[in-house]
């Protein structure tokens, strides 16, 4: 199969994919969970079986003075209250005036957390994922400086930190636009799987050059670049396929029975190592193609390889 | 040959003993019973408890727990972030009162009866936090008011002012004390710091809950002579900011008792003993953030994970079977060692378990198929350029061995990455998927690579 060949259609396809999802970004934002944003979490469920009725809870809650932000419901009788921080005592007085009433509510889980928190834990976030970043560009220059010709090692680097952006921005799109469908919130747990989807996704993309790397080594054949780069991807690309599949099923087998709590943040494997597979396949190798392609245009042959070495 | 059949014979035998290290819950070898022998002999004569291993060696004797140790979201509880309100103290000062808070928290804790808390300090930027993990805990609301109240014990007397409906203070406390000593209440060099000991008794006649307390020797001798200045007046007892008690002081008391008596419930003397007993907090503290999750869903998670977990491995050996048939076998026996070695050092360390920390290790078992896939492919490769198979196996791991490592590498940094910026649950995520990816270079390097040198050797000797 001639992926180089076809690269363009596949940057294009990820052009589309990453636009779209830097549009619902800006337009719908991203939900952030209390984590982020300080407040208070109230999970209740109606121990009467009865649905809840939540605009009545929701007035319930405010009458008392305590400012409502959501109340989203998992089913109809287990809701989620999201309000502005409030104390464990006053926790236990909306459910004492709640059960007083009409409704019949037991506590499943309450977290609360200070403003002050929120702020940290972004910044703490937004550093990680940049130290990420930083790091994993390091290694692969680093691990592949003996290739310096006819692509200097920074470039996997970067090709390889571009794919792993494009990754990164599309689960973002994604889940912004979960965030409006779905009401699902990015909370520490996704940060999490974004950090460990930016080390699969190299992980994967690192074979597939590797296997570059030691093609361009041996280049018994004096292909050119592109051809070596399009073998070493057919050789690697069930190699790649079937790890991507085990992963996914193990994932799968998770989101299935697992807990609710990780559903969503199983979720965000899922597609964030579907895309990164791709990524690694079609849009890594064809970024570093590119940039090859486009560098040679400006510059003469023999500061690359010597003529008799290139076959074109 | 030989080097490999040893070393794979060790490795069963090793993992059959930590197979059995694994297993959660206590196992009674004294029930099992060989079947057929005469009077049925047992196996052996002990039960196994896995939260009390002792192993005598020689004059010491190595003593563990070797439990699975649940986070807050398998078993339910709760989690609550401190902050040392440090406004009054010196900053000097500060790390002795951050550190006295933190142990003065551990023994109310303790004393509270909580099994297995977990008391974290945690200092960020200028704040003095204490992160305290409360599992199973189900009265969230006593803990809460128990560790967080300052406990600071004052005993108070009149100056023989006369009682006045007014009084200049507008402190709440010197208001009701106003009311019952007199509008100048004068607070005697007697403290909690004075007690020894304090306990729930109950009274005699009416049955309610009271605080005794013994005081040492110096404070028995300060409250002999508090007692014989008061005799016949009320003496006020303030915790904090409160007035508990206004006895009438009877008769001089030199026994260096006391008994506090107010409205107290059953629990809020007990807490008010627990309190005392393990000291005034030396600064103030403030709940900043709590998680409670409720024991129904802990063990509801829990479940569900371990059933997620069981469905995955078993997926991941029926595939690496089907596609790979022989080596897959091969390769599944070798996960399935790696389960049992991962699982021990989880047991080891120990490893909280959390629902992300579970998933981390389910994750690192789809990795470590990784590793096995790319040694096959590459003794394929090796195979169709026609090499023979023993050539074709040492060539599959060499070339194969840059890219795990270098793949792994990627990995690694980022749970190292996410180990120092995470708090809690992510933490148990980073870690555990770290432990999963380096036992899984081990396990393929050397558990696969054993296993297929030793059954290529008998296809060899077959042959011939």
């Amino acid at each position: 199969m001639d992926i180089v060949g076809k690269r363009r259609i596949f940057l294009t396809i990820s052009g589309i994919l990453m636009l779209l999802s830097i549009i619902f970004i800006a337009v719908f934002g991203l939900r952030q969970s209390i984590e982020f944003t300080g407040g208070s979490n109230l999970q209740v469920v109606a121990t009467n079986g009865k649905t809840i009725d939540t605009n009545r809870l929701k007035n319930l809650i405010e009458s008392q003075g305590i400012k409502v932000i959501s109340v989203t419901k998992n089913t109809a009788t287990d809701v989620i209250i999201r309000m502005e921080t409030i104390s464990d005592e006053k926790k236990n007085q909306i459910l004492s005036s709640a059960n007083k009433s009409e409704f019949s509510l037991e506590e499943k889980t309450f977290d609360t957390l200070g403003p002050v928190i929120g702020q940290e834990t972004q910044i703490n976030s937004l550093k990680a994922v940049g130290i990420a970043i930083a790091a994993i560009t390091l290694y692969i220059a680093l691990a592949f400086r003996k290739v310096s010709r006819p692509v200097s090692s920074w470039k996997f680097g970067i090709s390889a930190i571009i794919a792993l952006i494009h990754d990164v921005v599309i689960v973002l799109g994604a889940f912004s636009l979960f965030g409006v469908l779905f009401g699902v919130e990015i909370d520490t747990l996704f940060i999490t799987a974004i950090l460990t989807i930016m080390g699969f996704s190299v992980h994967d993309t690192i074979v597939v050059f590797d296997r570059i790397r030691e093609n361009l080594l041996k280049n018994v054949h004096n292909y050119t670049f592109a051809k070596v780069v399009n073998n070493s991807f057919n050789e690697t690309l069930v190699r790649s396929l079937n790890t991507s599949i085990t992963v996914i099923v193990v994932l799968l087998s998770l989101l299935i029975f697992g807990g609710e709590s990780i559903r969503w943040f199983i979720a965000a494997f899922l597609i964030g190592i579907a895309i990164g597979t791709y990524s690694s396949i079609f849009i890594a190798s064809a970024i570093l193609v590119e940039w090859y392609e486009f560098d040679k245009r400006g510059i003469k042959i023999g500061k690359y390889f010597k003529p008799a070495n290139l076959k074109k | 040959m030989q080097r490999a059949r040893i070393f794979i014979i060790l490795t069963f035998i090793v993992s059959l003993i930590l197979l059995v290290l694994d297993l959660p819950g206590k196992i009674d070898f004294r029930s099992v019973k060989i079947p057929f022998i005469e009077n049925e002999k047992k196996i052996a004569d002990f039960v196994y408890d896995p939260a009390n291993i002792s192993i005598p060696l020689g004059n010491f004797i190595i003593q563990k727990d070797l439990s699975y140790r649940l986070g807050l979201d398998l078993q339910g509880g709760t989690q609550l972030t401190y902050k040392v309100i440090m406004d009054d103290v010196e900053p000097d000062l500060r790390d002795d009162a951050y550190e006295s808070s933190r142990n003065i928290i551990e023994r109310r804790i303790n004393l509270l009866g909580v099994s297995e808390p977990v008391i974290q300090t945690l200092k960020v930027g200028d704040e003095y936090r204490i992160i305290v993990d409360l599992p199973g805990v189900s009265n969230v609301s006593q803990a809460i008011d128990l560790i967080g109240q300052t406990a600071q014990l004052t005993f108070w007397e009149g100056d023989g002012t006369p009682v006045a409906s007014q009084s200049g203070n507008t402190n709440p406390l010197y208001l009701v004390m106003g009311q019952l000593i007199g509008s100048n209440p004068v607070p005697t060099d007697l403290t909690g710091k004075d007690l020894q000991n304090a306990s729930v008794v109950f009274d005699q006649t009416s049955g309610k809950p009271q605080v005794q307390i013994q005081f040492t020797n110096e404070g028995g001798r300060k409250f002999s002579e508090i007692t014989k200045r008061n005799l016949g007046q009320i003496v006020a007892i303030a915790l904090d900011n409160q007035v508990i008690s206004a006895p009438v002081v009877q008769s001089e008391i030199v026994n260096g008792t006391a008994v506090i008596s107010g409205n107290f419930t059953p629990d809020e003397a007990k807490g008010l003993s627990i309190a005392l007993n393990g000291g005034a907090l030396p600064a103030p503290l403030e709940v900043i953030a709590q998680k409670t999750v409720g024991p129904s869903l802990g063990i509801d998670s829990l479940q569900k994970s371990l059933f997620a977990a069981l469905i995955g491995l078993a997926s991941i050996i029926f595939f690496m079977v089907y596609i790979y048939k022989k080596e897959g076998f091969i390769a599944a026996v070798a996960l399935a060692i790696y389960t049992i070695i991962v699982l021990f050092i989880f047991k080891l360390i120990p490893v909280t378990l959390t629902l992300a920390g579970i998933a981390g290790f389910i994750l690192s078992i789809g990795m470590a198929v990784d590793a096995n896939i790319l040694i096959f492919e590459r003794m394929k490769e090796e195979l169709r350029r026609g090499k023979p198979r023993d050539i074709a196996i040492k060539n599959g791991f060499s070339r194969a061995w840059t890219s795990i490592r270098d793949s792994n590498i990627t990995s690694i940094i980022t749970t190292i990455i996410l180990f120092y910026f995470g708090t809690g649950m992510v933490r148990g995520f980073a870690l555990t998927l770290f432990i999963g990816i380096i036992v899984s270079m081990f396990s393929a390097i050397t558990i696969t690579k054993n296993m297929l040198l030793i059954f290529e050797n008998k296809e060899n000797i077959k042959k011939k």
